[in-house]
């Protein structure tokens, strides 16, 4: 009975999670965005510098008419909204946030259960894109498929070489075996880990398949309403996932100076440190075209996680 | 038959008549997973076949935990429902998916593919019977899929295999990059 309580109290801890940080990155893309820029940003709602105002955007949401196109395929249409934000509600589960079991399960190959459930994601965009009948749409669809398909390999082979060097495939068991030489020796990876997984979750500059002066928004042109909505919390629960994944690998998650009683707090703050750099991506770099985003994933990414990948095994070879 | 994963074959057989939680969840995860694809086989939509595909392959993900196997399982999911699909989808809509029925999706082999179908299941149910008749996994001892006796079987007593199929992949990709190239007498276009 223990046991079960133990589970069920994790699985909520994970959910309140998955519901909180997500909007903590949208407000925090609001606000510095907007001072990024020159501009304040919302103000209003709920008083102090509009900490309210994904509140506000929220109840907006719900209240919107939920429309699905007349020559829509209805239930593909309606199922893909979950099928892109589900995925990362369960690879949280996995994601160590401190030492002694501080994480949501331990699985033993924890980094392939991560990386193959985020990939699952993108066949809600896929569904969206086709089923809702419209050309912009299936344009969109393809293109996140097309991307897809290019940045899946890099960011695999990335991790593959943290695997390599901690001789685990367990997150806890990575960042147990983390030294602080690490992050200069996996740097290379860790820069083609993070790119990849900006890619994977079509942040600027790589939202080609939801650019706006081409094809209106991509796979979610058709959505409104709370549909629209969950795709938007997708795209953050993705940045909470991509930073947490990225600080558990290459940046040594808990540990830091009194890791032992606050080592949660150093996962939280470098993860959100990368949430910034995401954002501050965002601002600063033109999206990118089609074939450039093609030719930097095979050309570059590719080759220099391979690159890593041979360094790693020398060096781990050579030291053991 | 498999001296890397020593299935712990107890002394005492457990009896077919009294199933434990995890062997009926077996069961009718298993009925799930043949309902979709039978599904992905018989629907006249093809963009429906392959999201029914996308249910049947993580059923068998599914199954593949339940049998302790967990990184076989992950593997299965990243592969075949990250990928494959995937692959498959986009090929589908860069070609003609239409939304509702696609009438050129039957083909006049469907009688001589449901013969070959059966008698591929039929060997390959006869052989895994065969092979494992009564070998029982032992659910409370350690684990015997984890990703490390996965990883010392394969690399200890299954190299040579791994190695010529990594070798089949090499000349899979080879020879789509031969077809896919378009050399018209001469003048390739580059």
């Amino acid at each position: 009975m223990n046991d079960t309580l133990d589970v069920v109290l994790r699985l909520i801890a994970v959910l309140v999670v998955f519901l909180v940080l997500p909007l903590l990155v949208g407000q925090t893309e609001h606000k510095v965005m907007a001072h990024m820029q020159g501009r304040l940003g919302p103000m209003y709602a709920g008083g102090f510098h509009g900490w309210a105002q994904l509140v506000a955007d929220g109840v907006k949401f719900a209240q919107k008419e939920d429309v699905v196109p007349a020559d829509a395929d209805r239930r593909v249409f309606q199922l893909a909204p979950a099928v892109a934000l589900l995925p990362y509600l369960l690879v949280l589960i996995a994601i160590p946030i401190g030492p002694h079991g501080f994480v949501g399960q331990n699985l033993d190959a924890g980094l392939f259960f991560v990386l193959a459930v985020m990939g699952v994601g993108v066949l809600g965009s896929l569904m969206a894109g086709w089923a809702s009948a419209n050309k912009f749409s299936l344009l969109g669809a393809l293109r996140t498929a097309a991307q897809l398909m290019a940045y899946e390999l890099p960011m695999l082979l990335a991790a593959a070489s943290v695997a390599m060097a901690a001789g685990t495939l367990s997150l806890p068991g990575i960042v147990g075996s983390y030294h602080w030489w690490w992050t200069p020796w996996q740097l290379l990876g860790g820069m083609v880990f993070f790119t990849a997984g900006l890619a994977e979750l079509q942040r600027p500059p790589f939202d080609m398949p939801v650019a706006d002066s081409e094809i209106i928004f991509g796979a979610y042109t058709e959505y409104t309403g709370l549909r629209f909505a969950l795709f938007l919390l997708a795209e953050y629960a993705g940045i909470v996932v991509l930073c947490g994944l990225t600080t558990v690998l290459f940046l040594g998650g808990w540990h830091g100076p009194w890791s032992g009683s606050v080592g949660w707090l150093w996962t939280l703050l470098k993860a959100a440190l990368l949430a910034f750099v995401v954002i501050w991506l965002r601002v600063s770099y033109p999206r990118l075209r089609e074939d450039q985003l093609q030719k930097l994933a095979w050309t570059v990414l590719i080759p220099l996680s391979l690159a890593q990948i041979a360094l790693t095994g020398v060096v781990k070879v050579v030291t053991s | 038959m498999n001296p890397g994963i020593a299935l712990a074959a107890t002394a005492h057989h457990p009896g077919f008549l009294s199933p434990t939680g995890v062997e009926i969840t077996f069961v009718l995860v298993g009925l799930a997973t043949l309902g979709a694809a039978l599904l992905t086989v018989t629907t006249r939509q093809l963009v429906h076949a392959a999201l029914w595909l996308v249910v049947a392959l993580g059923g068998l993900a599914v199954e593949y935990l339940l049998l302790t196997a967990e990184f076989i399982a992950w593997v299965q999911v990243l592969i075949y429902v990250g990928s494959v699909v995937v692959l498959l989808l986009f090929g589908l809509m860069l070609t003609r998916a239409p939304i509702g029925r696609s009438p050129d999706a039957d083909s006049g082999n469907r009688w001589v593919a449901l013969g070959v179908a059966g008698a591929a299941a039929v060997t390959l149910v006869w052989v895994v019977v065969d092979a494992f008749r009564a070998t029982w996994i032992n659910l409370h001892g350690a684990v015997q899929g984890t990703s490390r006796a996965t990883g010392t079987s394969l690399f200890r007593h299954w190299v040579l295999p791994f190695e010529a199929l990594s070798v089949l992949l090499l000349a899979a990709l080879v020879g789509a990059i031969v077809l896919s190239r378009r050399d018209d007498g001469g003048r390739g276009s580059e």
